[in-house]
């Protein structure tokens, strides 16, 4: 029991008062205690041995050196816009200054104009609208797929050694290979880009969730078999929450592929939809309806996003992680 | 390939001639074990000896062993890690895997929070696993087994991973409750003082086999100091190949 001099959070107060307070300690082992002179001849002594050191500097642990200017917060909001809204004034300052010719490039100000005006005669929530549709239907299709598939291939022997060669190899296929031929199969309508749009998100949904599954800790399924979960129970409570991490990294990826797969779609084989009015814009040069499809797209993997990381808030509440500083 | 059937015995545990080998490396070689209905024993073995093989055995956790092994239907682990399911709070933890019985979803609600109550949680029944100390965490594990009303206890060294102040509180806590539901119990372990201060009945596991059993003739509350204590710590020691200087081992 010797007293500890611990360099950092105790003030120089403190050190005080623990050398002078002699009755914490009345234990009879305790030989000798040393006190801060005592210490600091020592200190003197070792300095002699090394590079002649006067001393060594102590300093309080976890806390900067200088203290940090006292400033006002700005929102986190804010300071998240601020970055999109430089780049928008940085293009609109460009296009101004004549750096491009507006049918290379439009400025901002044109693409809000174009929008107002095919809002105005009712083009763009119709195109907009049928987008959303196909790619919900498609995320929808996909994703139960994908998770039906990895569960089959993550729980049983049987599915993994049946299904899991043919979705790898199916996989390694590029899925806008196939528009030809699923225009063949399904035609014109809406079922070759639903499906083609299914096919975008089934993969990562399935590569991921099958990873999650088989990476859920043995002792935590070991343990819910000794506590009586019969094999769905321990599906149910132990395997499919510990798989929820992966899955929702896997719905990730799917939200970005499908609206991928939905442009190529309606911009080869379509005669709605964003990617539909991206071509006919191509056709007229106007750059100004290509850039507000694109910026619409923009928005809308913004606002995918936004809602995955919600539901990973919620889903996902017991993790407790880093958050960042 | 004999899973874990249960039979009505005088006995909480019957193991004749169970033998483990995994690809040829002997892990237990004929061990019989028996445990009476409410008793304490503690089975102490350097590591490698087979100790968790046995209980891993007697958890139904592993079907691949051969000879004799029976245990009840009502059985609990306590593992060394508290193998809490992050994702539900600490009250479902305690419940897990339970069927409501007559009672219904409330009576299951109120005897996982008795449970609580008894190691003293019931305040943390909404708590999320991960902001539970080491202790906390390991109290909530002994809830959930205890909340099976267990006739044979399983702890596979569920204090080793606890700090010396927090292992004897909870060593103090788990007399208590063997006391008042008398479950038999079988405890691992390498800490010689802990098989000595807790268990009737003291084993020692060499090389895949039970090499000394030694009833623990002792009042408790046990004193460390005490002759008889350590009388059996040096014959423990020397059984376990340690040189009993009298201090017992570390971790």
């Amino acid at each position: 029991m010797a007293e500890i001099f611990v360099a950092g959070p105790v003030s120089a107060a403190d050190v005080k008062t623990a050398g002078t307070d002699g009755p914490v300690t009345t234990a009879a082992d305790v030989t000798a205690r040393t006190d801060p002179a005592g210490a600091g001849a020592g200190a003197g002594g070792l300095g002699a041995v090394g590079a002649g050191t006067g001393g060594i500097t102590l300093i309080q642990p976890g806390q900067r050196r200088r203290p940090r200017r006292s400033r006002v917060r700005v929102p986190r909001l804010v300071r998240r816009v601020i970055g999109p809204l430089a780049v928008l004034g940085l293009w609109q300052l460009v296009c101004s200054q004549g750096v491009f010719n507006s049918v290379e490039v439009a400025s901002p100000v044109a693409v809000v104009d174009a929008g107002r005006q095919l809002w105005a005669q009712g083009v763009l929530q119709s195109n907009l609208l049928i987008s959303l549709e196909r790619v919900a239907e498609g995320l929808g299709f996909g994703v139960a797929a994908g998770v039906a598939l990895a569960v089959l291939c993550g729980l049983f022997w049987l599915g993994e050694d049946l299904l899991d060669p043919v979705i790898q190899a199916a996989r390694a296929v590029p899925i806008l290979g196939l528009v030809p031929l699923v225009i063949i199969w399904f035609g014109v309508g809406e079922a070759p880009k639903v499906f083609l749009i299914a096919l975008g998100c089934l993969f990562p949904v399935y590569i991921n969730t099958y990873a999650a599954i088989r990476g859920v800790d043995l002792k935590l399924v070991e343990a819910g078999q000794t506590f009586g979960l019969n094999r769905w129970g321990l599906v149910r409570k132990v395997i499919l929450p510990g798989a929820l991490p992966g899955f929702l990294v896997g719905l990730r990826f799917a939200l970005v592929g499908s609206w991928i797969v939905d442009v190529v779609a309606e911009e080869i084989n379509a005669q709605s939809g964003l990617g539909y009015l991206i071509n006919q814009a191509q056709t007229t040069d106007r750059t100004d309806i290509m850039f507000l499809c694109l910026a619409i797209y923009a928005v809308l993997g913004v606002l995918a996003d936004t809602l995955v990381r919600l539901l990973e808030r919620t889903l996902l509440a017991w993790r407790r992680g880093f958050e960042g500083a | 390939m004999a899973g874990v059937t249960a039979v009505t015995e005088e006995l909480a545990v019957s193991v004749r001639g169970l033998s483990r080998s995994f690809g040829g490396r002997v892990v237990l070689s004929g061990v019989d074990l028996a445990i009476g209905p409410g008793e304490f024993v503690a089975l102490l073995g350097r590591s490698g000896t087979g100790k968790t093989t046995l209980l891993r055995i007697l958890d139904g956790l592993d079907p691949g062993y051969e000879g004799d092994a029976l245990v009840p239907q009502r059985r609990a682990v306590v593992f060394q890690e508290p193998r809490l399911m992050p994702w539900q709070r600490v009250l479902p933890n305690v419940a897990l895997g339970l069927r409501p019985g007559a009672g219904g979803q409330a009576a299951l609600r109120q005897r996982s929070l008795a449970a609580l109550s008894e190691v003293g949680l019931a305040n943390l029944a909404h708590a999320w696993p991960v902001t539970l100390s080491g202790g906390e965490a390991q109290r909530v594990a002994l809830a959930r087994a205890l909340v099976r009303e267990p006739q044979l206890m399983l702890l596979d060294e569920p204090f080793g991973a606890l700090d010396a102040l927090t292992r004897t509180r909870m060593h103090a806590l788990l007399q208590d409750l063997c006391a008042r539901h008398r479950p038999a119990v079988l405890l691992v372990t390498h800490d010689v003082d802990e098989a000595i201060g807790l268990a009737d009945r003291v084993l020692v596991l060499v090389n895949g086999r039970i090499t000394l059993d030694a009833a623990v003739r002792l009042g408790r509350p046990r004193d460390r100091g005490d002759r008889g204590f350590i009388a059996l710590r040096t014959t423990l020691l020397g059984e376990l190949g340690v040189a009993g200087d009298g201090s017992g081992p570390r971790n």
